[in-house]
């Protein structure tokens, strides 16, 4: 499955841990929500980048004590239809302050691109090659928002009562 | 009438580009079908049984002449000459073809209108009182917030694959035109006892196999707050409402395992970390909103023009038009006229175009250019002036849309059922047909008075059987159409589920168990003014039980 990052397709610098597996030494590994939260005090001590692969039916707010320690959080897509990690994403970025890297993994596909980059996610594990080459042409499909969001984009709203017209381009980045 | 801005025509455009593309992917074939239907189902296309169908959304239900013209146009070029006006203030074409869709999308577009999110598990059209801005008991205008809140969730990054579908209705009247209490979330304007306006939120209605009426979860919400605490509860859904099961996954299922208060206190727990943000609303950006609505210049008129009363006098069929489709105005001297799509042996809420260009014509000749759709699935001219009326009436007589049956036994709401909808156990549209032609007698229908039959054919309950005074639910028995019959139901601020008589009666007896109930209600009436509704109310269902089924 492609990677996309900063708008293009790039190498996985993450290596999957199971639950099981040894973990390697100054590598940058994600691994389970679970076994994360049973170690979490000797992982976050370890040299190299952590991340973890948090499941969409447990709440984030249990993170929050790591945050600082986490280099990136995996969200989950099981299904396309399922979007609970929309949600997820937002509380972790705007509630939470989370600045790391928010991967989107799952049944990641060229429709939720523009979604996702607004619900704050800034990773993402693509399903199919061809929409991980569209990326950049999906997420400027959109140039005016309504609503605020994880991204900070101006939305209509505001953009209207200060009067300033919509620029006509692309505001998303990735 | 709301006037889209670059913004919004912008958002539109780019929306119909993107679809063009989705169905260029899907006629290629790199998008499969499983992942074409959420896409095409966020812009109205279900696939039914002999074609798609396109929905279309008319937000609050306030249509510009301009904009029935489109619907007229799109009728004729892509669809067999009809359209079909839904419960829920949207518009269904039957019979599109998917390599045309995005062109009649691009023309929807080119009038402000569009399907966004008339479909799929996202935040759905926002529907409010087809009397708006001119009802006498009206607060306020609902539109504004009607508006505010459509435009809040369109495309909204996290609330567009939630659980399932979620209607919200805004409400502003004493009495409720917009059925509130069967929505996944009601706002209703009213004062509080400081004199402030704001919103009661309730939460947890919907209508399908296991229905529920909204239960209150917040008896005042500040104007300020609106957007914020709607937020907050579609974010407490989106993460905690049921996605195991789909029979499950409508709000209203959350609401009753938590219970109302356990719900309401997990909202406001997200609520007060938002409330106070980006959310808040100022009375620049509602000032902003509200200028963009347009309204008529009324003239100086007073109530009860002499030529009015002349012309009732003279002719009767006028006068019974008069005393049943038209409406006390909050302005002297206007009228709020309902079309009725209700004709005799008619597809309950069709139009054809022909019917819809002429429409739009009489709303520029005398209702200053807009209608109205409600969710009784008739059309409304909401200001038209009281000495216009008699030439207004011979103008909608002429093209079968003065029928004085508005809220009689004859003006049904009923879904498309079996002969159109993949999800259908049983026809409803000839059951509709059928009581009509039983009922073809206003005289009669007069006697009966006040009478709502809603047909459903299955259990997803699109025709609001539950809150019909009478309720007809088709069911399969068997290979077979049977109707489950439920009395008491009502959608009004006194909202009831109806109470089911008894078995099921096959196809050739709905109409015949109609004409019982009716016969039964002249008996059991106190007095020639006691309603249908009331009846049942005092006597219950019991003695109507008996009556049906005495000879069955």
């Amino acid at each position: 499955m492609p990677l996309v990052e900063n708008g293009r397709i790039v190498e996985d610098r993450y290596v999957r841990v199971d639950d099981d597996a040894p973990i390697p030494e100054r590598v940058p590994v994600i691994v389970p929500a679970g076994r994360f939260l049973a170690d979490a005090d000797a992982l976050t001590r370890r040299d190299g980048s952590l991340g973890v692969a948090w499941p969409n039916d447990r709440r984030v707010a249990e993170l929050q004590p790591w945050l600082g320690h986490l280099a990136l959080i995996a969200l989950h897509f099981p299904k396309f239809r399922d979007g609970r990690a929309y949600s997820h994403a937002r509380l972790l970025r705007e509630h939470y302050g989370y600045g790391g890297t928010l991967r989107a993994t799952g049944d990641v596909l060229r429709d939720q691109f523009s979604f996702l980059v607004r619900a704050g996610f800034n990773s993402f594990d693509v399903k199919k090659a061809a929409d991980a080459r569209a990326f950049a042409e999906s997420v400027a499909r959109y140039s005016v928002f309504y609503q605020p969001s994880a991204d900070g984009t101006v939305p209509a709203l505001r953009q209207r009562s200060q009067k300033a017209p919509a620029a006509g381009k692309p505001r998303v980045k990735a | 009438m709301y006037v889209y801005d670059a913004f919004d025509r912008t958002l539109v455009t780019e929306r119909v580009a993107e679809f063009r593309d989705q169905v260029a992917r899907r006629l290629s074939g790199e998008l499969t079908e499983e992942e074409f239907k959420p896409l095409r189902l966020m812009n109205g296309v279900y696939l039914q049984l002999h074609a798609y169908m396109l929905r279309t959304a008319i937000p609050y239900g306030t249509l510009s002449s301009e904009q029935l013209r489109m619907l007229a146009h799109v009728a004729r070029k892509y669809d067999r000459g009809y359209g079909h006006f839904t419960t829920r203030q949207n518009i269904q074409y039957h019979w599109i073809k998917l390599a045309e869709l995005p062109d009649a999308m691009a023309d929807f577009a080119s009038v402000g209108m569009h399907g966004m999110q008339t479909s799929g598990n996202c935040v759905r059209n926002i529907t409010t009182d087809q009397w708006a801005g001119v009802a006498p008991d009206e607060i306020e205008d609902p539109r504004l917030w009607a508006e505010l809140v459509r435009q809040h969730v369109t495309l909204h990054p996290e609330f567009s694959f939630m659980p399932r579908k979620f209607k919200i209705a805004v409400g502003s009247s004493s009495h409720d035109r917009a059925a509130l209490r069967t929505h996944d979330l009601a706002l209703r304007l009213h004062r509080n006892s400081a004199g402030e306006l704001g919103f009661e939120v309730l939460v947890g209605g919907g209508l399908g196999r296991t229905p529920f009426l909204a239960q209150t979860i917040k008896p005042f919400l500040a104007k300020r707050d609106v957007l914020s605490y709607v937020e907050a509860i579609l974010r407490t859904y989106n993460q905690f409402g049921r996605r195991d099961n789909i029979y499950k996954a409508r709000i209203k299922i959350l609401v009753h395992e938590l219970g109302p208060e356990a719900f309401a206190k997990e909202v406001d727990a997200e609520w007060q970390s938002i409330k106070d943000g980006a959310l808040a609303l100022d009375d620049a950006a509602v000032d902003e909103i509200a200028a963009r609505f347009r309204y008529p210049t009324y003239e100086r008129l007073d109530d009860g023009p002499p030529e009015l009363a002349a012309a009732r006098r003279a002719n009767r069929s006028f006068d019974a038009w008069m005393s049943n489709s038209v409406a006390n105005h909050k302005v002297a001297g206007y009228a709020i006229v309902t079309l009725s799509l209700k004709p005799e042996g008619g597809t309950p809420g069709d139009a054809t175009a022909e019917q819809m260009d002429a429409i739009a014509d009489l709303a520029d000749r005398y209702s200053f250019g807009e209608i109205r759709v409600g969710h009784e699935q008739n059309l409304t001219l909401p200001h038209v002036a009281q000495r216009d009326l008699p030439a207004l009436w011979r103008a909608l007589a002429a093209i079968g849309v003065a029928t004085p049956n508005v809220n009689f036994i004859s003006d049904i709401i009923s879904c498309p059922g079996l002969d159109y909808c993949s999800l259908a156990n049983a026809r409803s549209i000839p059951i509709a047909q059928e009581i009509t032609r039983r009922f073809h007698n206003l005289d009669l229908q007069r006697d009966l008075g006040r009478l709502h039959v809603n047909i459903s054919g299955c259990i997803n309950a699109c025709g609001h059987h539950h809150v019909g005074h009478i309720g007809i639910l088709g069911v399969e028995k068997n290979g077979e159409e049977f109707y489950q019959i439920t009395l008491g139901g009502k959608a009004d601020e006194n909202a009831t589920l109806g109470t089911l008589i008894g078995p099921a009666v096959p196809y050739a007896q709905v109409a015949d168990v109609v004409e019982d109930i009716a016969a039964a209600y002249l008996e059991l009436r106190q007095r020639p003014d006691e309603l249908f509704i009331d009846t049942v109310k005092r006597t219950g269902v019991e003695p109507f039980r008996e009556r049906v089924y005495a000879t069955r």
